[in-house]
């Protein structure tokens, strides 16, 4: 009997606090939030996100913030769990009263939280890639996302593919959220490409070895295989197909783009094509591409920080997003208007910015506002990342 | 008359817990009330999960499956087929205790680990469902703009409204469990945990007892499945696979496995750890695997009854006999 | 259908079947002795692989960097016990399984602040290109993972039923009172059974790294499968760990193969499902005896 008195009792402390603990105080600094998922199946995403959001507080803040006034940025975890993201994004919005939301780092994580931010008025940049999130246009008025999206990633393959007059091909997809949607858009918009897909066959990232998928693809004896994931499920496939003795040309996903895949793949990275944001070749790209400089600045900051080679375009992703927040609220203080949340999602719309990513044009009818050019494909060759001759 | 004054404080506790809820709210921060919603939630799964495992002794590594059940069975019918979504609701319960139902006889011959190893397979069976059938799910991407509940013109599309919603179910669900314990069947639950084969030479009917508890508590899941699609608008596989499983069972073993008030305090307590977490970062899981072993090494069984325990031997130090 | 796809789909299978015996393994040395089911046993499986890695990185020749990790997870194995196992006492076996699975969630954690986020690969243990069976391949590792597991197997069979300790630790297990009486300590078993799961499974982190590369949370989804294989094997003996991890791993690997990848796990749990209700009336009694 006395165990309802304590529940009661420990439920009045715990959650009687619980007001308390929350004092807004006056607003000092711009505050901008983040989740991203740090831990759970996307930490390979958030790690980097994480690095670039608190290494571009660091330098904002250093070059004395925005007219005197420092940025603040809070992150929370998402565990890669939308009820986690849910309950962290509620938290930015009301406790902590943030002018903006950068995240989630992953579509599914990403889609539980739409609502809430269009319900409550705040800018969201998301850093995730799927088309969905930011279509219809009208429905999602207060969300933005930085990535380049699923549709074109999937064109700049098939475009290869079919240059190369390759039209039989096997997919072989991560059995996660990045995995499936790059299995739709492939599937999708095989028929205008010219292509057959001859094997559809899945992976759990966390599987410890791919032969038997691969085997299935063997007998299916296609052009070309296309697979997509992230580092980890990618690089046993990568390995997989060399111990078959596969020599079928390997086209994988940006969920590749970084260091980690050519470090664990070893030899077997070597000849697999994908397409990526130019980050991974800054030095090859000719002297006039206007995102050269910038490119070559993260790089260079990231790098510092973080050790050589670490740099890769998920971090991009967060540059971009931070950047985008932060000039909005510059050039709200510069006219000499309000810096709220609505002002900033008016200036990220009509946004230009020439970023890590690809050059931003934001419009009211393009939340992403990059074009295809802003993908390059990308070879692995002795373990080097080469800019592919097309 | 001792009895009957223990009943009043347990009733006032009760009233004072009532009260607390209805106040709690009122102090208008959205985000302690989201996260109220989820712990009231949580705490309907979790209160299943004591009648199954605390009071009737069975093993169930598998019970988020049912939330998720609840939770897809709802969205897809309002959402695809255009159901009111009460009636979707129903529905889902309903499906899915029969569900439960079924699946409890073949299950129930199986006991302990064999049972907890079947349970968890279950769960992940259903889970890999949930991803793959994606032309009715979502799949990994997840589903989305799940309509929301509402009472003639007036909408639970508000977080005070929502919370009000989930705690009154909360509620309710807390008296009848409490109700059921103490019945015939509630008997029979005990009997069994403590010696299935003395009970089944009682002339209790084992099988089906246990059975019924499952479909219990998967109604109760699937109920707390709905109104979290309901109230997020969004579902996706991840929070109904295995490792949700787990966390409800820490849920149930922090409440004291065998207390259904207890219940509200697991969840609250594990969900809390979870959000009061966050601002430490990158140590917030480093924290919370360690918080979860102290609470249990300490208070074996559940954190309710080791306060219990220790306000008893404080009052039997205080009273002057 | 080829044959030389059935060949490959057996191969992998036997592969994969191994690794998740080795890692139940170490479930079944922990239930046997103790009664409860070990849920940190993936991360002891995890803490062998990183280990290996920063001590190779380190500088240290292979072999001993691989000898060194063994024994330093080990000690955390030893440490687990001593400090979340032992202060518990006599709680219930649900309590306890809670414990390890907070003591799993800490370890993780702590992995992944410690070596990041990132997956790392070992060199394989001896390089050359796979050989070719019947149209089939098999990777050098691939035999590794096979003759290690078959070699761990025998050692820990024979530990347990020919020594004096594994005697001990039988004794414990079948009725801790009357083997206290004999002057055999339950906790000191306890502890022991603990450091030789957490040996088993670090050798099991370190084998599988050549293949599928080691990670802060790899833990999760072996772990999983190892206590699958292991619940199959009947979680008391060791060859029924060893029947229950190639029935899951070939079971896995035909699905994929034969039906779809997509449903694998989902085929080879009903499988499993199957095995276990038509087995239950055995199992049940089983169970009635071991209690």
């Amino acid at each position: 009997m006395k165990k309802v008195v304590f529940i009661a009792l420990a439920l009045i402390l715990v959650i009687g606090i619980m007001p308390f603990t929350a004092c807004g105080g006056a607003e000092e600094e711009y505050k901008i939030g983040a989740v991203l998922g740090i831990t759970g199946f996307n930490s390979a995403l958030g790690e980097p996100e994480k690095q670039t959001l608190e290494m571009l507080e660091e330098a904002i803040n250093d070059a004395g913030g925005i007219n005197g006034k420092n940025v603040k940025i809070i992150i929370y975890d998402t565990e890669t769990d939308s009820t986690t993201c849910f309950t962290a994004t509620k938290r930015l919005i009301e406790q902590d009263n943030v002018l903006a939301i950068i995240g989630a780092s992953s579509s599914g994580v990403t889609m539980a939280i739409l609502d809430t931010v269009t319900d409550a008025e705040v800018p969201l940049v998301s850093l995730a890639a799927s088309d969905q999130i930011i279509k219809p246009v009208e429905e999602r008025y207060w969300i933005f996302k930085t990535p380049q999206t699923n549709s074109m990633v999937v064109a700049r393959v098939y475009d290869y593919l079919s240059d190369q007059g390759i039209s039989e091909v096997a997919l072989i997809t991560a059995s996660d959220g990045f995995g499936a949607l790059g299995l739709e858009e492939l599937k999708d918009v095989a028929s205008t490409w010219g292509m057959t897909i001859v094997a559809d066959e899945s992976f759990d990232p966390d599987d410890t070895d791919m032969t038997t998928q691969l085997a299935v693809i063997k007998g299916k004896n296609p052009e070309a295989v296309i697979c997509w994931g992230t580092n980890k499920g990618s690089a046993v496939i990568a390995d997989n197909m060399k111990d078959l003795a596969m020599e079928m040309p390997l086209v994988m996903s940006h969920g590749i783009a970084n260091r980690d895949f050519i470090d664990l793949a070893g030899e077997a990275a070597n000849g697999v094509i994908f397409p990526a944001g130019k980050l991974l070749v800054t030095e090859q790209l000719p002297d006039d591409d206007p995102q050269k400089d910038v490119l070559l600045a993260y790089k260079a900051d990231f790098e510092y920080l973080y050790g050589e080679g670490n740099v890769d375009t998920f971090g991009g992703h967060a540059w971009d997003a931070f950047t985008l927040i932060t000039d909005a609220i510059q050039s709200l203080v510069d006219e000499g208007k309000e810096v709220d949340r609505a002002g900033i999602r008016d200036k990220l719309e009509s946004a230009e910015l020439v970023g890590i990513s690809g050059i931003f044009n934001m419009s009211s009818t393009d939340h992403l506002g990059l074009t295809p050019d802003c993908l390059v494909l990308v070879e692995i060759v002795d373990g080097e990342w080469t800019l592919a001759e097309e | 008359m001792l009895s009957l004054i223990r009943g009043r404080v347990k009733m006032l506790a009760i009233a004072a817990l009532v009260v607390l809820l209805i106040i709690i709210p009122l102090q208008g921060n959205a985000y302690y009330t989201s996260v109220l919603i989820i712990i009231g939630i949580h705490a309907i799964v979790t209160v299943g999960l004591c009648l199954l495992m605390g009071y009737t002794g069975q093993v169930s590594l598998g019970q988020a499956a049912f939330y998720g059940l609840g939770a897809y069975i709802a969205a897809v019918l309002s959402k695809t087929y255009h159901l009111n979504p009460w009636l979707a609701m129903a529905v889902a319960i309903i499906a899915t205790a029969a569900f439960a139902f079924a699946i409890g006889f073949p299950i129930f011959r199986l006991r302990g680990n064999y049972l907890a190893m079947a349970t968890l397979g279950l769960g992940i069976i259903i889970w890999i469902l949930f991803r793959e059938l994606d032309w009715i799910t979502g799949g990994q991407p997840g589903f989305l703009d799940i309509p929301t509940l509402s009472i003639g013109g007036f909408a639970f599309d508000s977080d005070l409204s929502f919370y009000y919603l989930v705690w009154g179910f909360c509620i309710a669900v807390m008296f009848i469990s409490q109700n059921i314990v103490n019945s015939r069947i509630g008997r029979a639950m005990r009997a069994i945990r403590d010696s299935e084969s003395a009970s089944q030479s009682l002339g209790i009917n084992t099988i089906m007892v246990k059975a019924k508890i499952l479909a219990l508590s998967a109604a109760y899941a699937a109920l707390a499945g709905s109104l979290y699609a309901y109230y997020v608008g969004f579902i996706d596989p991840p929070p109904f696979g295995f490792l949700f499983s787990i966390r409800l069972v820490a849920m149930a073993v922090v409440g004291g496995l065998a207390s259904i008030w207890g219940a509200i305090f697991g969840a609250a307590t594990v969900r809390l750890l979870t959000e009061f977490l966050h601002p430490f970062g990158d140590i917030d899981t480093v924290l919370f695997g360690l918080l979860l072993m102290v609470i249990i090494i300490l208070s074996p069984q559940g954190v309710t009854r080791g306060l219990g325990d220790i306000w008893r031997r404080l009052s039997r130090r205080l009273s002057p006999s | 259908m080829a044959t030389w796809q059935l060949v490959q789909y057996v191969v992998t299978g036997i592969t994969v079947g191994s690794i998740y015996a080795i890692v139940g393994l170490g479930f079944t040395i922990i239930y046997s002795v103790t009664g409860i089911i070990n849920f940190a046993q993936g991360e002891f499986v995890m803490l062998g692989g990183m280990t290996a890695f920063s001590l190779i990185g380190l500088g240290l020749p292979i072999p001993v960097a691989l000898m060194l990790a063994v024994v330093l997870v080990t000690l955390v194995g030893v440490v687990f016990n001593l400090t979340a196992i032992r202060p518990a006492g006599r709680a219930s076996s649900i309590t306890l399984i809670i414990i390890t699975i907070g003591g799993a969630l800490f370890i993780r954690a702590v992995a992944g602040l410690y070596w990041g986020r990132d997956a790392v690969a070992l060199p394989p243990f001896s390089s050359g290109a796979s050989l070719s069976f019947l149209g089939a391949y098999i990777r050098p590792q691939s035999l590794w993972v096979i003759g290690i597991t078959l070699v761990l197997m025998v050692v820990v069979y024979l530990l347990l039923n020919r020594t004096l300790v594994g005697k001990a630790l039988k004794a414990a297990a079948i009725n801790r009172r009357a083997a206290a009486l004999v002057g055999i300590d339950a906790r000191m078993m306890s502890l022991v059974s603990f450091a030789l799961a957490a040996a088993t499974g670090a050798i099991g982190g370190i084998v599988i790294a050549p293949i599928s590369y080691a990670s802060y949370d790899m833990g999760v989804m072996l772990g999983l499968k190892g206590f699958v294989a292991a619940a199959m094997g009947g979680l008391t003996g060791v060859w029924g760990v060893f029947l229950g991890g190639l029935g899951l791993g070939l079971a896995e690997s035909l699905a994929a193969g034969y039906i779809s990848s997509s449903y694998k796990d989902a085929i080879a749990l009903i499988f499993l499902f199957a095995v276990l209700l038509i087995r239950s009336r055995r199992l049940v009694a089983g169970e009635e005896a071991a209690a």
